[in-house]
């Protein structure tokens, strides 16, 4: 089984880096799965995964990319509802990478 | 059904596409793929609508506690639905009644029909895929 090595505790992750058990999570782990992709979290980056971690906690799924970017508008507004501004924050793909960096599963019909 | 997916992503033409839905929620897989393959499918952006009969009803019941098996209590995500824009949730009458159930019981807004009314809704659809 695949690990990351967070904070001198190694973190068990799926081939793809989703972590195995999301109750595992914490801000560090997040930050650690940014650092392997080579990006670091910002304010912005922070509003989308802590609103991902709602929206799990809420429906039990990880949303599709496209009622991701609509939800996203109606609660933070239409400049960020928008897939341009996801795509910069997340350019492996925004509900995929937010996803994983907010230790959810990989989301339901992401095709 | 790939054939019938297939079928649905071809041209740019919206068909009319009905779920269908039938058993108690743990126990069987069938209920939580019925629901992905909604969720899945909703990209394709046809006209859905989704049909709760027999112990399919039970899916929908509020205050579900699955601790005791060991399984995902995932009747919550039935209130996602709306965003993936599949608004149309249908429960048979005669199966809400043989369990004593109301619409009162139900964790989403639902329409009720009987079977009668969805006979003749199944006949106006192009798909209708029976979970």
């Amino acid at each position: 089984m695949a690990t990351i090595n967070v904070a001198g505790k190694d973190i068990a992750v799926d081939e793809e880096g989703y972590l195995e058990d999301r109750n595992e999570w914490n801000e560090e782990i997040a930050a650690e799965m940014a650092k392997l992709d080579d990006c670091e979290l910002t304010d912005s980056h922070w509003e989308v995964i802590n609103f991902l971690r709602e929206y799990y906690d809420e429906y039990q799924i990880a949303p599709a990319v496209r009622v991701l970017t609509k939800a996203i508008g109606k609660k933070l507004g239409k400049d960020k509802g928008n897939s341009k501004y996801l795509y910069e924050l997340f350019p492996y793909g925004p509900a995929k990478q937010a996803c994983k960096y907010a230790g959810l599963p990989k989301p339901t019909g992401c095709v | 059904m790939a054939d019938e997916m297939d079928e649905m992503m071809e041209g740019g033409e919206i068909k009319k596409l009905m779920y269908m839905t039938r058993t108690a929620p743990y126990g069987t897989v069938y209920a939580l793929e019925a629901l992905e393959v909604v969720l899945i499918g909703a990209a394709f952006e046809q006209d859905v609508c989704m049909v709760f009969a027999d112990d399919g009803l039970f899916q929908l019941k509020k205050g579900q506690n699955t601790e005791a098996t060991g399984m995902k209590n995932f009747s919550p995500t039935y209130r996602a639905l709306e965003m993936y824009d599949v608004e149309k949730l249908y429960v048979e009458k005669e199966s809400m009644d043989a369990r004593g159930m109301t619409e009162d019981d139900f964790i989403v807004d639902v329409e009720v029909k009987t079977s009668d009314e969805l006979t003749s809704m199944m006949e106006d659809m192009d798909i209708v895929l029976n979970f």
